[in-house]
């Protein structure tokens, strides 16, 4: 559909019209707090830009929009970025190529304090998007309240660890199954529910739990958070220059000359650990009754209870499946920072983690991972324009939700096949092929 | 205390909760329409009326600027402005993040709303500052109606033009959706939105313009609430829209009528809840409200009951 | 002959003020097929959703005699659970997963003995022996229905890109491998062509035959109905009008006024009928 030139400039006049009213309100005026009161300030030469950025924008927009359209037509129409057995080999070769760079990160050459500290970042977030994923890319059940299992994760390790004196490895599982618990607690009263609202009740769910962590003062310590959480231990070695009374230190034990980065390698192999657990976890319940369930609840609940599923119990397990992954990724989070806040739990990481999933396709390990690692990556790399971050944040956000509204991933790899004259029953059971 | 003190502080809580609610409606409006029409959480909302809060401070202070001192003039060309300028942002809004997703599923223009409602807050902070905006207070006074030994009743002007602000443009609003070819466009829109395109209505433009018709409403909440609290900061969309999301829940999506119930239920609850029991809960209450209606009544208040369909 | 399968009686259900299903008595058993047939909107798929737990009946007692647990109440149990007890349904507008392949629909009807077996998943996660012997009989028993039903070419394939006729194939395998007593299924024949319905005819006839189970069958395609049901009952507002064998109900005077209306429409054919969309009360 190519349009005329005087249509694409009344088009671009109109486009350049409305970011007129939009930029003068805001980036046209200002006020300026002073000791008086408010100050108006103005900046015309900058409305100028923006106006004259967006008329030359729509115009190139429309030309490439054009072009897009034709290719695509000639092509298939918003299909899968690759055929759908390329992709199963390519995921393959991906997953293969991201857990050796994953485990070879720490003593690759341009390592440091702060590349382990990204990687510990994109891992926590991977391992919340797992945990997310279960529950609402395969079950099908939204939830924008996941923050309050990382939460309570989180703070069962700090208040273990605060008023029992309990170490990481023992406070984990608690953390989990703590936060497995609360989603079990959580989805009862909410099983009827659907959709949208869903999202507001696991929303307010977030939030409550945010509130009551920041009002208790008196076990959560309120606003100041609590702190002097303890490192985790390898087999009871501190890796503290100078360990407590009665533990011994990594460094003294093994001879090796102590570096403060080798903490950092274990937090980091700690969390790369619990992301391969969860993930193979998740793999293999997708194989399972279980996780067929999940799907097949997401795709009609009604067909479900035909068959005899009881979609109580399918909810309920995603809940807690999900609860349970963001309870231990809270609890390293607590053992990595060494002190929590409610601070750390508002409902913007709520939205990133559901971000992550969405953008990665539901459902889909490997979107998670690449998703997760786009989210967390995307502002570092903007951090020249450190303000700007989280505006570009929410573009991308916005971009990517319309170039590929299926998200990154969008097929989906089936459970098991008949086809290709496998057994299919052994290739489920030992992990590879399907 | 004794009784009539009581019965005075609770009248006193009734009007600030009235009050509190009023606002909280004209959001909800907002929402529950969005929703009647296309069937998604505007997430963006809450931040179209924190946009109309900031058009309003930067209104009044160009107000004071030019000299414009007579309240009722300065007061109309303000709300003019928010209201123009919001409702530009709602049209933009929609134009950008939703309509290319209108038909990718219900996950998709949720996750664009929030990055929208990221992007907008953002906006307004690198624009505008982060620090909280002060206004002087525009309206100032009110008027006791009942004074005893120890507490006296009063209702602000301010708290009384909010009120009877809202209650007109409900009252239009609502003569608007039920009697006008654009109401009629809408509820069409939201019955069947290709019927509505077979019978040659444009359903694009019904859309924006539903989003403008919210976005005003917003905007006249936001400047309403810069008014009544003198002072606001870009984060203020984010609660203040959840609480009015909850409102429009809590009344019944999709229902005008619930939408304004809603909210007045909703600042009736804060008010009170934070009068009698503790204010650092008061949000907790709002929002365990809401779960227990959806759990006692999944299509609120005032929402058309759907039976299951096998 | 024992007493039958199930035993429908007395079944009544109200939406509001509108009676769609009024003291029903009904009879299935097994090796049979009994079909239910009236006009839209007689409550036929009302009765379907109160048999297999969709609603909760305002009264009446849904008997199921089981061979292995006894006479169980169907309108007391839990929605869900009516399916373990050997009564599971097809859907007049197809309910599959569509997005998971045709073998993977087969599977997750096995699911609740499959869920025992791994152990609520903890057998499975640990990949122990009983839970793979498990897999390959549920494994074994799909591929036995993809076969039997004609499916091997799309098993691989996900259910919501196959046709309508193979979906409506699926969907009646994936209700065969709940292990099922009584088979209920609504307007399978629909959407169908004839040699498609031929097909169908057959294939139900067959199952009966081999498998011995019960089928309930709502349909509005005569040729299948006639051809194949043992029994039919014939339902109009929500009353029953009459039952018989097929001759029987193809010469009752009411079945002829219950279709056509008065006699001067009687022009029309009943074939007519089978076109039309089904409108139950309660979903309008």
């Amino acid at each position: 559909m190519a349009r005329t030139l005087p249509d694409r400039l009344k088009d671009a006049a109109l486009a350049a019209f409305v970011a007129l009213l939009l930029a003068v309100p805001f980036i046209g005026l200002t006020t300026i707090n002073t000791d008086v009161g408010l100050r108006v300030a103005t900046r015309w030469d900058w409305v100028l830009w923006a106006v004259a950025i967006v008329f030359a924008g729509r115009i190139l927009f429309g030309f490439a929009a054009d072009a897009v359209s034709t290719r695509r037509r000639r092509t298939e129409a918003r299909g899968p970025l690759v055929s759908e057995a390329a992709g199963r080999t390519l995921g393959k070769a991906f997953a293969a190529a991201a857990i050796a760079f994953a485990v070879t990160l720490p003593f690759l050459p341009f390592s440091d304090r702060y590349v382990l500290d990204l990687g510990m970042t994109v891992l926590i977030y991977i391992l919340l998007a797992t945990g997310l994923n279960v529950t609402v890319g395969l079950a099908g059940l939204l939830d924008l309240g996941f923050v309050a299992f990382y939460a309570i994760g989180a703070y069962t390790f700090a208040l273990l660890a605060k008023f029992f004196g309990f170490g990481f490895w023992i406070a984990l599982p608690m953390a989990g199954l703590v936060a497995a618990l609360f989603g079990v607690l959580l989805s009862l009263p909410i099983l009827r529910l659907r959709g949208d609202y869903l999202a507001i009740v696991t929303l307010g769910f977030g939030e409550i739990t945010r509130i009551v962590i920041l009002n208790w003062q008196s076990l959560t310590g309120g606003p100041n958070g609590v702190g002097g959480i303890p490192r985790p231990t390898l087999f009871g070695l501190s890796f503290d220059r100078r360990p407590q009374e009665g533990q011994q230190s990594f460094h003294e034990v093994t001879g090796i000359a102590f570096s403060s980065e080798h903490r950092m390698m274990f937090l980091y192999f700690i969390v790369l650990l619990l992301v391969l657990v969860c993930a193979w976890a998740v793999w293999k319940l997708r194989r399972l009754p279980i996780g067929r369930a999940w799907e097949a609840l997401r795709e009609d609940e009604i067909a479900c209870r035909s068959l005899g599923i009881n979609p109580v119990l399918v909810k309920v397990s995603a809940y807690a499946t999900g609860g349970l992954m963001g309870g231990l990724a809270g609890c390293f989070f607590a053992a990595r920072q060494g002190f929590v806040s409610p601070e750390s739990f508002t409902f913007i990481e709520s939205a990133i983690i559901l971000a992550i999933v969405v953008l990665g396709g539901m459902g889909s390990q490997i979107g998670v991972v690449v998703a997760a690692a786009f989210i967390v990556l995307l502002p570092e790399f903007a951090r020249e324009f450190a303000d700007y971050r989280m505006l570009l944040f929410g573009a991308a956000m916005i971009l990517v939700m319309v170039w590929r509204p299926g998200g990154l991933i969008s097929s989906r790899e089936p459970t098991l096949t008949l086809a290709g004259g496998k057994q299919p029953a052994e290739s489920v059971v030992r992990g590879v092929g399907s | 205390m004794d009784a009539g003190a009581q019965l005075g502080l609770f009248l006193q809580h009734l009007i600030n909760g009235v009050t509190l609610g009023a606002i909280y409606g004209l959001i909800a409006i907002g929402y529950t329409m969005v929703y009647g029409i296309i069937r998604m959480i505007n997430f963006a909302h809450g931040e179209i009326y924190m946009v109309g809060a900031f058009v309003g401070v930067t209104g009044f202070s160009l107000m004071a600027l030019m000299g414009i001192t007579a309240v009722p003039l300065a007061l109309l060309l303000v709300l003019v402005m928010a209201i123009g300028f919001t409702a530009a942002y709602g049209w933009a809004v929609e134009r950008v993040a939703y309509r290319p997703l209108r038909a990718s599923g219900r996950l998709a223009p949720l996750i664009s709303a929030i990055g929208m409602s990221i992007f907008l807050q953002n906006y307004v902070m690198l624009t505008q500052g982060a620090r909280p905006k002060p206004l002087q207070p525009v309206i100032t006074g009110g008027f006791t109606i009942w004074e005893g030994p120890n507490m006296a009743l009063s209702i602000t002007w301010i708290q009384a033009f909010i009120i009877l602000l809202t209650v007109a443009l409900m009252a239009g609003f609502t003569l608007l959706i039920a009697k006008t070819p654009l109401g009629r466009a809408q509820r069409a829109c939201e019955q069947d939105r290709t019927m509505a395109a077979l019978l040659g209505i444009n359903v694009d433009r019904t859309i924006s313009l539903t989003f403008v018709m919210g976005a005003s409403l917003a905007a006249v909440a936001g400047v309403l609430v810069t008014m009544y609290y003198g002072v606001i900061d870009f984060y203020i969309g984010f609660l203040a829209g959840l609480k009015a999301f909850t409102a429009a829940v809590l009344g019944g999506i999709g229902s005008l009528p619930g939408a304004m119930l809603g909210g007045l239920l909703i600042g009736l609850i804060e008010a009170f809840f934070t009068g009698y029991v503790s204010g650092a809960y008061k949000d907790v209450a709002a929002f365990s409200i809401l779960i227990l209606v959806l759990v006692l009544r999944p299509t609120g208040l005032l929402g058309r009951p759907d039976i299951e369909k096998v | 002959m024992s007493a039958p399968l199930l035993e429908v009686s007395g079944l009544t259900m109200r939406f509001g003020g509108l009676v769609a299903v009024d003291t029903l008595d009904l009879t299935a058993d097994r090796g049979r097929i009994t079909a239910v047939i009236g006009p839209n909107g007689a409550g036929k798929t009302t009765v379907f959703n109160c048999l297999t737990g969709f609603y909760r009946p305002t009264a009446g007692r849904l008997l199921l005699r089981h061979p292995g647990k006894g006479e169980v109440e169907l309108q007391a149990l839990p929605g869900y659970a009516v399916a373990r007890y050997g009564v599971v349904r097809t859907f007049q507008n197809i309910r599959l997963f569509p997005r998971m392949t045709v073998l993977e629909n087969l599977l997750v009807a096995q699911h609740t003995e499959l869920m025992r077996k791994s152990a609520f998943s903890i057998a499975g996660l640990l990949g122990l022996k009983g839970w793979r012997d498990a897999q390959a009989t549920a494994l074994d028993r799909a591929r036995f229905w993809i076969e039997r039903l004609d499916l091997t070419r799309v098993a691989d394939e996900e259910a919501g890109n196959l046709s309508y006729g193979v979906q409506r194939r699926v969907e009646i395998a994936r209700a065969m491998n709940t292990n099922p007593l009584l088979l209920c299924l609504d307007e399978p024949a629909a959407g169908l062509n004839p040699r498609e319905t031929a097909a169908l005819g057959e294939l139900l006839q067959g199952i009966r035959a081999e498998f011995g189970i019960g089928i309930l069958l709502i349909e509005h395609d005569m040729s299948l109905v006639m051809g194949i049901s043992d029994r039919i009952h014939v339902v109009d507002h929500g009353k029953k009008i009459a039952e018989g064998t097929p001759a029987e109900i193809r010469a009752d005077e009411r079945v002829i006024k219950a279709y056509l209306g008065e006699p001067d429409e009687a022009e029309v054919p009943p074939e007519v009928a089978q076109d039309m969309p089904e409108l139950e009360g309660p979903r309008a």
